[in-house]
């Protein structure tokens, strides 16, 4: 007998050919990139093929290998001090009746508004050589392991909350009143019900943290002072001493711990999802005085640390001429009087984080809607969601030395891209591709699959049910994937430090360059531009969401 | 009902997921304004062949033909079926008339000739009240018309339903169970119901399709398939039955335990492999209580359980070598008769109601 041979419907072709023109994107913008990275580390200045040669040189270079070692201690350092820290303002965010839980929130979160070179600036201020604060060094050099580990733990902390927190919140009640039932003491329960429980969290935020760290490239640039890693090795070899090849050679081996620890954290984060059962109770905490005291306390302390780095930013940015002359003035806002291409640079980025946002949730959901809702094609599909989880493994520095390969190439016809704004916005989108791709993933998953068979029972083609039904209804997580490309795209440096062009300085490189060139207080400024941004565009997008959910989500209510 | 040329012919239909075979060579008829039943216990496949007659999970080998067109490899939209799933996949962002209408706007009709037409679907589910609302804001029951009338309001050749009523509570479904079957008998469209409820299939079908593992085990009227069970799966998943092992057989009597029993065999379904051991079959509600014949024998009320307007006791007989085996009582028998656990009764099992099927 001959097996049934089905006939594929005109959807089907349509859906087939959006994909493959969006797998296209991703390849054109990811996976031939990665390609040029790959190959020229195998080759000289001059084209050559030659073998490991680029790699010998490498590991016969104390120097350059000696940084392997710095950014793993580094890591591994920041990552048990930011999830630790994490993880007890989570518990007390979930577990404990304090007061003030979504301003701790809040707080906890604005390091996501601002460029990971920030908190290096803030503590040169505080603990620099003229520090407010130095003497509690105690003779020790803020410039350095100190300094990066701070910078990093103020950096990674909001991720580590966010993941730590869902793991928290979806604590099943009735384990706990087993194990009260069980006279199980507090202590014990703690061990034997929440750790576990929140494991997959741990680990999960553990990785997310450590690559995170790895692979940043503001915060050792900016306090790292003499202590090299690989990300500013990366950054030194390309931009300081033009050795395209070796930054190659680099940028793969920086590839490895991140594409490890990424490959670690979406097994984990799979497990989690497992973990959920439908029939869950939630978990109430009961206030306990003590309890809800001491967690209250430990938010005060987080707070003060992230308040106290972006309040000396602005304060550094307000001060004329620390620690010479302390009156306020707006002089360190006059960026044209600057290198780092002025007032100019701070629209460049609001340019490209409005175009980011745009372009990007458009290409992102569409992506995602044809993963998760074509017919067949499982092996292009396959390949389809491989892309577009792998620029999550990609530090953004490789990711922009790729693109200076792929596309400056004189025989590519995508050349000229080079130096525009397009090129920053394509490679914005797929630098932050895999976390707005998963959120549409997500919110598509929980929709009715039935939906588009109903549709195709009443002759309804795949494109209106799309419109009329599909993105209305994802509509929330729609809004969230553009708030975060947006955020992201405003405090970006690792990627577009590469490829910014004359006309196309961006704020967060020019808080880069001013800070190398020694104007710290101007970056400070610029870099609280990005800050007030960002905070003015998430409470913008709260309201205005808030809104339009209320106007087109009114079937959500009762 | 035409029952000369089938509105719908399944030939051969085999259904592979992976090395899994979900359906076997199914082949079955369906005629024009008929309602038909998929009855069987989860995982049986009646959902996998409804999808395929739909054409969302299009079968591995065998064809599929409606209305005299081959439709086996066509995809969803190019065949003549509406449907209503199990969850009604309402959608969430439109009212009840824009989901009514949702198939008409697609059909480039003049809006007010749509407005028409859904005011008629409206009323027809009785939800004329409800037009400007959202799904959330219905009941399950009400969510099930509209999901309904949507199915209907493109006027297909075939309507198809899956599990449409176990969602609901259980009174709701009782009363959507008429209302179905009524709507269903003035448009007089063919449909096919998945249902996994015997009472569902039993009180709407005219012809009850009994699957499982794969597999056809009969297709008959309801009459047919609570009275004449064709395979021992059927007498055993649609309503009680007892089974007592036979020890020997005749064509007039057979013997269970130490004593013959009468039977007149009449379209009882035995297996002509000698070597099989047989089984005697008979509903709880066919054994009297009381008589005097040669079927009469007797038992010990072992236990009562009480069932509302019926009570269900456990019987055991020396006379049968010790098998149990259940009887239904009505509750006013057990009254008057004063059972209770431990009474000892004389019973009878009708000759006629006796069936018989291979182990």
């Amino acid at each position: 007998m001959t097996p049934v041979k089905a006939k594929s419907s005109r959807d089907d072709r349509q859906m087939f050919w959006f994909m493959l023109v969006i797998a296209g994107y991703l390849l054109a913008a990811l996976a031939f990139p990665l390609y040029a990275i790959l190959s020229k580390s195998f080759k000289n200045h001059d084209g050559e093929f030659v073998g490991l040669v680029n790699y010998i040189e490498y590991f016969n270079t104390p120097s350059l290998t000696y940084s392997i070692k710095n950014s793993l201690t580094i890591s591994l350092i920041t990552t048990v001090i930011s999830v630790g820290i994490a993880f007890t303002l989570a518990y007390g965010l979930n577990r404990s009746c304090m007061r003030f839980k979504s301003m701790f929130k809040m707080i906890a979160l604005v390091p996501i508004l601002v460029p990971s070179l920030l908190p290096g600036i803030a503590l040169v201020y505080l603990f620099g050589r003229q520090g407010m604060i130095n003497g509690l060094m105690f003779g020790n050099d803020i410039y350095g392991p100190i300094g990066i580990v701070i910078s990093e733990v103020f950096f990674t902390l909001p991720h580590a909350l966010i993941i730590i927190m869902t793991a928290l919140s979806i604590a099943d009640a009735r384990l706990y009143e087993a194990a009260e039932s069980l006279n199980a003491g507090k202590i014990k329960t703690f061990f034997t019900v929440t750790i576990p429980g929140a494991r997959y969290g741990l680990i999960s935020a553990a990785f997310v943290v450590f690559t995170l760290t790895i692979t940043d490239f503001g915060a050792p640039k900016v306090i790292g002072g003499d202590f090299n890693v690989l990300a500013t090795d990366i950054y030194k070899q390309v931009i300081g001493q033009q050795n395209f090849e070796m930054g190659a050679v680099v940028s793969l081996i920086l590839l490895l711990p991140a594409g490890l620890a990424f490959a670690v954290d979406r097994i984990m984060q799979r497990k989690q999802v497992a973990l959920l059962s439908a029939r869950a109770v939630a978990y109430e905490p009961k206030p306990s005085a003590r309890f809800d005291w001491l967690m209250f306390g430990w938010a005060v302390v987080v707070s003060v640390f992230i308040l106290t780095i972006l309040l000396t930013c602005q304060y550094a940015a307000l001060i004329k001429f620390y620690p010479y002359n302390l009156t306020l003035s707006l002089d360190n806002y006059q960026f044209d009087l600057m290198d780092g291409g002025g007032w100019q640079s701070f629209f460049n980025s609001l340019e490209l984080a409005a175009w980011t946002a745009v372009i990007g949730t458009i290409v992102i959901f569409l992506g995602a809607y044809m993963v998760e809702k074509v017919k067949g094609f499982n092996a292009a599909r396959g390949l389809f969601q491989f892309l577009a989880m792998l620029p999550m493994a990609v530090p953004g520095l490789v990711l922009g030395l790729a693109y200076i390969f792929f596309f400056n190439a004189p025989d590519n016809p995508l050349n000229f891209l080079y130096h525009t704004m397009a090129i920053l916005v394509i490679s914005t989108i797929t630098h932050f591709y895999t976390v707005a791709h998963l959120t549409a993933i997500t919110a598509l998953k929980q929709m009715d699959p039935e939906f588009e068979s109903v549709g195709a029972s009443l002759k309804t083609p795949f494109y209106r049910t799309f419109t009329r039904v599909t993105v209305p209804v994802c509509l929330p997580a729609v809004l969230d994937i553009s708030i975060y490309l947006f955020v992201n795209a405003m405090t970006t440096v690792s990627a577009v430090v590469f490829l910014y062009g004359p006309h196309t300085s961006l704020a967060s490189v020019a808080v880069l360059n001013m800070d190398d060139a020694g104007d710290i207080a101007p970056a400070a400024a610029m870099g609280m531009m990005i800050f007030y941004t960002n905070a003015t565009v998430r409470i913008v997008h709260g309201l205005l969401s808030r809104g339009v959910l209320r106007k087109t989500q009114s079937w959500r209510y009762r | 009902m035409n029952t000369s040329n089938p509105y719908l012919r399944i030939s051969n239909l085999t259904k592979k997921f992976g090395e899994f075979t979900a359906l076997l060579d199914i082949s079955l008829e369906v005629y024009e304004g008929e309602f038909i039943c998929f009855l069987g216990p989860s995982g049986c496949g009646k959902t996998t062949l409804l999808r395929a007659i739909a054409g969302l999970d299009i079968q591995t080998y065998g064809t599929v033909e409606q209305a005299g067109r081959d439709v086996s490899a066509l995809p969803p939209a190019e065949r003549d079926f509406g449907i209503v799933f199990q969850s009604y996949a309402l959608f969430p962002n439109l009212t009840i008339e824009k989901n009514i209408g949702y198939g008409l706007e697609n059909q480039k009709q003049p809006g007010n000739l749509v407005r028409k037409r859904v005011a008629e679907l409206l009323q027809l589910v009785g939800m004329s009240d409800q037009a400007k609302k959202y799904p959330a804001q219905l009941s399950g029951g009400q969510q099930q018309r509209v999901a309904l009338a949507r199915a209907i309001a493109i006027s297909p050749g075939l309507l198809l339903l899956d599990e449409p009523l176990s969602a609901l509570d259980a009174k709701v479904r009782v009363k959507l169970r008429h209302e179905i079957k009524s709507l269903q008998h003035k448009l007089g469209v063919t449909t096919i119901m998945v249902t996994h409820d015997q009472e569902e299939a039993l009180t709407m079908a005219d012809r009850i399709v009994v699957i499982n593992q794969g597999l056809i085990e009969q297709v008959g009227t309801p009459q047919e398939i609570y009275g004449m069970p064709a395979t021992r799966f059927v007498a055993d998943f649609i309503g009680s039955m007892n089974f007592l092992p036979i020890g020997s057989m005749d064509e007039k009597s057979i013997r269970i335990g130490a004593h013959q029993f009468a039977y007149s065999g009449a379209g009882s379904a035995t297996d002509d492999n000698a070597g099989d051991k047989y089984l005697a079959a008979i509903r709880p509600e066919d054994i009297q209580v009381g008589g005097n014949n040669g079927n009469t024998i007797n038992a010990t009320v072992e236990s009562i359980e009480f069932l509302g307007p019926y009570v269900r006791a456990e019987l055991t007989s020396r006379q049968l070598g010790g098998s149990s085996l259940f009887a239904d009582f009505s509750a006013n028998r057990v009254r008057s008769d004063e059972l209770t656990q431990g009474s000892e009764i004389k019973i009878s099992l009708p000759p006629q109601s006796i069936r018989i099927f291979s182990e």
